[in-house]
């Protein structure tokens, strides 16, 4: 309790001397639990394709910037709420998620989505599909109409798969590719063409941050270093 | 964190195992066992503060007040926990800011409510976007603990509620005839009283606040599960010096272990609790102390 008054009566303290200013710290959001996009490393820090891409754009949109871990199902109520100021947490441009909250332009280009399964043969139409709640490939074969069961975490869509809860686990290939090959995990050859890229989750009235990345972005994708970040990563194809 | 730690792949199992269990990951997990602690020696009283107010109000004799009580427990007992943990917090979070935003930025021109966006002027975002992570972090916390109390307070107020009207009225009837007031009468002889007939709800409720802790990665509040999970699941050896397969099974049976002896030190605790309250009571507890006693 008495930690818990010196913590309050701190705060406000802060919060009376600080000055404020729009964005003078920008919290980037990220779920932790995505690799190759973002996962935590043994440090227990965020690392990943995003984490450096992050941090690249913030240096040169000439931003302070600071990483904040966010469970997927809340992510972008958090978002709105202004927890945090960004998500860049693998997440597709869709029309969906357009209504809610504003995108920057994508900084990785449209991929096909994977399946991995223990048999290759595996009837998807039949079979029970396993994928992360709120996610396009979610929300892919719910339209489909087959068998779906939906998890918080991806690696708990292809735990699934592992024990047999499920025959098949639908996601982005860059994601299955870090799975595929371990424990008889074998992807397939059928691919869907879903989502319309990745980018920057803000909000909508966020349009000057906004831009402060786009351009950031725009800058990565003409002088290659975007490129040279995918391919390290084994994230994407190539722009 | 020890030396031969720098090159993992070159090491036998025992070492691999120290350095495993010793990297930045692994000492998050032993922290966060101190932030359930710590989470659960905070909530537990604000949670029965709410939950003795709750119950005093509903007794109350003015109407509204005892609407207000009443209304309290029939309306958080009746709406689901994780459906409390999304939107009240969120909720509860902006209500702040709001308030912040009224005092510090009267002058403020755009509405705060643009579209799906809640926009407060900087000055009254809390915390500060300036501010470190750890005062993010400590906030989140602490609104993690005013949504368990209110929740569990809820549930607690009609445990005591239950348990105001248990005592004997024969005990309240003496205590107006010796010529004490009512609020005299609440103090020195109800209140005393009802705690033996609280006692095994509210030790329920304890036991189930125990367990209810991973609703704090709703909040962003990283708990032992959420690290368990983590740590145990599958990991590609692209990403991490300790490839390892599905270890969860291990992570949890520690946690199981854990949860275990926080039962068990608890019901030790209740059990000599219910002991001490019985003394004197007209209860078959209070009459097998006086029997000891007497013998």
């Amino acid at each position: 309790m008495k930690k818990l008054v010196l913590t309050t009566a701190a705060m406000a303290l802060m919060a009376g001397t600080a000055l404020a200013d729009g964005h003078a710290v920008v919290r980037l959001g990220t779920e932790g639990a995505y690799a190759p996009w973002n996962f935590v490393n043994d440090a227990g820090e965020i690392d990943g394709f995003e984490r450096e891409l992050g941090d690249e754009l913030c240096t040169r949109a000439e931003l302070t910037c600071e990483w904040v871990k966010n469970d997927w199902d809340s992510i972008i109520p958090n978002l709105l709420s202004g927890n945090y100021d960004a998500i860049i947490a693998g997440m597709s441009i869709t029309a969906e998620r357009e209504e809610v909250i504003d995108f920057t332009q994508a900084y990785t280009p449209p991929d096909p989505s994977a399946y991995v399964a223990l048999d290759a043969s595996v009837d998807l139409e039949n079979g029970v599909i396993a994928a992360q709640t709120s996610t396009i490939q979610a929300s892919f074969i719910a339209d489909k109409g087959w068998t779906l069961i939906e998890f918080a975490s991806p690696e708990d869509t292809v735990a699934a798969v592992r024990n047999g809860e499920a025959d098949a686990v639908l996601a982005d290939k860059s994601f299955l590719d870090t799975v595929a090959g371990t424990d008889g995990l074998v992807m397939l050859e059928r691919m869907e063409a879903i989502g319309g890229g990745v980018g920057m989750g803000l909000r909508e009235s966020d349009a000057d941050l906004r831009a402060k990345f786009d351009a950031a972005i725009s800058d990565m994708k003409a002088d290659g270093t975007l490129n040279t970040m995918i391919a390290k990563w084994e994230v994407a194809s190539q722009w | 964190m020890f030396e031969f730690c720098s090159d993992p792949e070159a090491l036998e199992r025992l070492r691999w195992f120290a350095c495993y269990l010793s990297n930045g990951k692994h000492m998050a997990f032993y922290a966060s066992f101190g932030t359930v602690m710590v989470l659960l020696a905070i909530t537990a009283p604000v949670a029965m503060a709410f939950g003795f107010a709750g119950a005093s109000a509903a007794r109350s004799r003015i109407l509204p007040i005892r609407w207000l009580g009443k209304g309290y427990t029939a309306i958080v007992r009746g709406v689901p926990d994780i459906v409390f943990f999304l939107f009240f917090v969120i909720a509860l979070d902006q209500a702040f800011e709001w308030m912040r935003h009224q005092i510090k930025c009267p002058d403020w021109a755009d509405p705060i409510r643009q579209g799906n966006d809640f926009i407060v002027c900087g000055a009254a975002k809390l915390p500060l976007n300036t501010a470190p992570q750890w005062i993010h972090e400590t906030y989140g916390f602490f609104l993690a603990v005013l949504t368990f109390a209110i929740v569990f307070g809820a549930f607690a107020a009609n445990v005591l509620f239950g348990a105001m009207r248990a005592v004997p009225m024969a005990q309240l009837e003496t205590a107006a005839a010796y010529g004490m007031s009512e609020r005299q009468t609440f103090w020195r002889v109800l209140v005393p009283q009802m705690w033996l007939y609280a006692l095994p709800g509210l030790s329920n409720l304890w036991l189930i606040l125990v367990k209810a802790t991973p609703l704090l990665f709703l909040l962003g509040v990283e708990d032992i599960v959420y690290w368990a999970r983590e740590l145990g699941g599958f990991v590609n050896p692209r990403f991490t010096d300790y490839p390892h397969g599905d270890w969860r099974l291990f992570y949890f049976l520690g946690l199981l272990v854990f949860y275990l002896f926080l039962t068990w030190g608890s019901e030790r605790v209740l059990a000599r609790l219910t002991k001490r309250l019985s003394h004197g009571q007209a209860t078959m507890g209070g009459e097998a102390a006086r029997r000891e006693a007497q013998a």
